[in-house]
């Protein structure tokens, strides 16, 4: 069997905020953008990340609702994104959502597989989470609670299903 | 997860009627507390019983499932004198439990964090932990037998281990919960120590998120107590 076609994971979600960026109640919030977002520079299987000139994406609002923050990244594998979201201080930051954002009554995260050297863009972000939000998980846009595997070579990519364990 | 197949069950409960062996039972909370591998003459001296017992007691672990067995050089000396690859233990990735009657709470506690959390309401969770945490570190607190958080930890099941200052903990007591819902159920695990060790008196440390694969996501910095 051939080998699986290397690919890189696409990831976004958004976020509702409960209150202005520079106010108080989001003071905590802000202070770990730029610890957390140096976390995820340095962590292993890291790609990119949207960011501004500021350094974040706190400005980019691509959504009617402009409370609504976005973050899109790119990793190595399945692996490295669960490793740096639930297995470093960015867990920390995590735990404390309810402080800083809404809870959304539909999903908020959507991820797919890229070829490596792709940069997302915000609008393709938004189709994959509205294929998420609208159709749940599948194999053109999952969720880390149900993933899909990366595609295989062209000509069989129906046939790799079980051959994608990641180590 | 707790599982309902019979010969699953007949598996579970015949390991954990093992451990009824007192020496055998204190040989896999060794092996079972360490990080890497132990081996045979380790297991032996820090139990204190013959290297020959030891190894009779370990193979007959791994045999019931409670601890995986390897062959290696632990690491550091290779050449000549490193003699023959030793056999190595370490605890099982598998869970084993039983409960009589059945009961699957399991189940329950998997539908509950998907409530709690589709309904937003993490704060209220963490301050339900924190009360309970807090309630057993001030009874702890009050038996007189003067606690550590350590020992508190131990008790229930979060094997401690020393890293430098901090104590670290090498098991998750809600593993499969916390692999589902690692935000909620973590934020939980949190507030519950940092209950625990406010409840023992504001001396004992202070606990605080610091997770990496392979550890529960709680480190406490219990200096303090030692001065």
């Amino acid at each position: 069997m051939a080998e699986p076609t290397p690919h890189h994971l696409a990831q976004v979600n958004v976020a509702l905020l409960r209150a202005p960026l520079d106010g108080p109640e989001l003071a905590g919030f802000v202070a770990l953008l730029e610890p957390i977002n140096a976390l995820a520079d340095r962590s292993p299987g890291f790609v990119w990340r949207l960011q501004t000139e500021d350094g974040d994406a706190t400005a980019v609002r691509p959504f009617d609702d402009d409370r609504m923050l976005v973050n899109l990244t790119v990793w190595e594998s399945l692996e490295a994104l669960r490793d740096f979201v639930y297995a470093s201080r960015h867990l920390d930051a995590m735990r404390r959502r309810r402080e800083w954002f809404h809870r959304l009554a539909i999903p908020y995260l959507a991820l797919w597989w890229v070829p490596p050297g792709t940069v997302p863009t915000v609008a393709e972000a938004k189709r994959r989470l509205e294929l998420v939000q609208r159709q749940g998980p599948g194999p053109d846009a999952f969720t880390l609670r149900e993933p899909s595997p990366p595609p295989g070579p062209p000509h069989d990519a129906n046939e790799l299903g079980n051959s994608t364990r990641l180590a | 997860m707790a599982a309902m197949d019979p010969a699953r069950r007949e598996q579970d409960l015949a390991a954990i009627a093992m451990l009824r062996e007192p020496v055998r039972r204190e040989l896999y909370d060794h092996v079972a507390a360490q990080e890497g591998e132990v081996s045979r003459d380790q297991a032996a001296a820090a139990v204190g019983v013959r290297r020959g017992l030891a190894a009779f007691h370990l193979d007959k672990l791994v045999e019931a499932g409670l601890l995986e067995a390897s062959f290696g050089r632990q690491g550091r000396r290779g050449g000549p004198g490193a003699g023959r690859p030793a056999k190595l233990y370490r605890r099982a990735a598998a869970e084993v439990s039983a409960t009589l009657p059945p009961r699957t709470y399991q189940t329950a506690a998997l539908l509950l964090a998907e409530t709690v959390e589709q309904a937003g309401a993490d704060p209220e969770l963490y301050a339900a932990a924190s009360r309970s945490g807090e309630a057993a570190g001030l009874q702890a607190a009050a038996g007189g037998s003067r606690p550590t958080v350590e020992r508190l930890l131990a008790a229930r099941g979060y094997q401690p281990y020393r890293e430098g200052a901090l104590l670290r903990l090498r098991n998750c007591p809600f593993a499969d919960l916390a692999a589902q819902f690692p935000a909620l159920i973590c934020g939980m695990n949190l507030a519950m120590v940092q209950g625990l060790v406010a409840g023992l008196g504001d001396a004992a440390g202070a606990a605080a998120m610091d997770p990496a694969p392979g550890r529960c996501c709680v480190a406490v910095d219990d200096r303090r107590r030692e001065h």
